[in-house]
């Protein structure tokens, strides 16, 4: 399992993160959980997701997610 | 909007807070939800515990022990003061203002300029704008600044999105004139198209309280609120202070004809420690140079987070230096306002528990 994976399995362990495209659409995070994801991210790649960056469209997918990290030169 | 006052300063502050605490960890009891995530959410938003009044206790209450505490001890004169500026969210009565209230209770003079204000987190910057424009008239030598609210009266304790941040508090700021003052910069905006990103939608003459509107809904993500309730979009919140406050303290600094090394402290209020932090990156402060220790030991009380941030960090160098500080508040309205000055030697600096 991948770093990123192990990170969303660890804020909602009972949701099957590779089933979905749409990770808010479909109930496996809500927007308290996506805080969560964000500090979870910025201590796990030693960066900090701009604010602005803090949006839904972001962290709908793992390769939204994925896409993101990479804009923070942050890899897998 | 750019402002800027000078010949004036804050002398003295005073901090009120609720004797009785509630940890999260007895909030948690209260909400439809896992208690591992909100365990996480602890951690990242820096929640811990808050400071709530007892059933019953008014805005006035805290008002009026506060500056009991001041006159028997000392530090303030009835008598001196010739203005008193309250602003709250959460007035005993629809009517009469309760700055009014709180002169009849302490029996203050008649000459007094008495002033209800609603606003809430930004309430501190126009709490201070107001007295500073009162300090205009030679009439107005001391102004009595009162931030105040119990909004925790207006939460639903269900509802997991406001009450494990709000708590309880009121602070009371004196303003002078001091003719070596330097000057303070300050701005302010305000946007009523977005009003309703923070809102208690009934209890005014728009929706009255009625039964209906006091019953629980299920409001998304297991959290249960009324219509005579705090409703907040945490989205549309935490995006609006990432848009608009970093160009507005940005603007601030340029006003002032200062860089961010120049000034001591960050007085921000204190919304969460997340939404914080990021605003401190953002901005390029340093995290030591901004206090973000109040939610977690008190909660967020709206327009007294500002004062109570500098009274929980400062009180003890304040009585002796002067520091250059940048203030900001931002929320309900949607309204965002900041201030450049020097604050210090002060002749109270302190909190009281009632």
């Amino acid at each position: 399992m991948s770093k990123l994976t192990d990170i969303l399995q660890s804020i909602r362990p009972e949701s099957d993160f590779t089933q979905s495209s749409d990770f808010l659409e479909d109930g496996l995070l809500d927007s308290f959980d996506m805080v969560t994801l964000v500090s979870s991210l910025d201590q796990a790649y030693g960066i900090s997701i701009d604010g602005l960056d803090i949006v839904p469209d972001n962290f709908k997918s793992i390769a939204a997610i994925t896409a993101l990290l990479g804009k923070y030169g942050a890899t897998e | 909007m750019k402002l800027r006052f000078q010949g004036k300063r804050i002398t003295g502050l005073l901090s009120v807070v609720p004797r009785h605490e509630q940890s999260f960890v007895e909030d948690m009891k209260l909400f439809n939800f896992p208690e591992a995530r909100s365990r996480k959410l602890m951690e990242v938003m820096g929640y811990d515990r808050h400071r709530l009044v007892e059933e019953g206790v008014c805005v006035s209450d805290l008002a009026v022990a506060g500056l009991q505490h001041l006159f028997e001890s000392g530090k303030l004169a009835r008598e001196e003061i010739d203005a008193l500026i309250l602003v709250t969210q959460t007035p005993d009565y629809p009517m009469p203002p309760t700055s009014n209230v709180i002169q009849g209770r302490l029996e203050l003079k008649q000459d007094l300029f008495c002033m209800d204000i609603n606003q809430g987190c930004a309430g501190f910057i126009v709490g201070l704008m107001q007295a500073f424009l009162l300090l205009e008239q030679p009439a107005i030598g001391k102004v009595v600044l009162i931030n105040a609210d119990v909004i925790s009266r207006k939460t639903s304790p269900k509802d997991r999105n406001s009450y494990p941040l709000i708590g309880d508090a009121a602070a009371i700021t004196v303003v002078e004139r001091d003719p070596e003052a330097g000057v303070i910069h300050a701005n302010i905006k305000m946007d009523g198209m977005r009003r309703e990103a923070l809102m208690i939608p009934a209890g005014g003459m728009r929706l009255p309280h009625s039964e209906q509107t006091a019953l629980l809904e299920d409001v998304g993500d297991n959290n249960l609120r009324a219509q005579d309730h705090l409703r907040m979009d945490g989205s549309a919140v935490f995006n609006f202070v990432q848009v608009e406050i970093p160009p507005m303290v940005e603007g601030l600094l340029e006003q002032g004809g200062m860089d961010i090394d120049a000034v001591d402290w960050f007085l921000f209020h204190q919304p969460n420690r997340f939404m914080l932090q990021k605003l401190a990156d953002k901005i390029g402060i340093p995290h030591a140079k901004m206090p973000m220790n109040v939610v977690e030991k008190y909660g967020n009380s709206s327009g007294v987070t500002i004062p109570m941030a500098i009274v929980e960090n400062l009180r003890g160098p304040l009585l002796a230096q002067r520091f250059q500080v940048c203030l900001a508040g931002f929320g309900v309205g949607l309204t965002w306002g900041s201030m450049l000055m020097e604050l210090g030697e002060l002749g109270f600096c302190d909190m009281i528990e009632i």
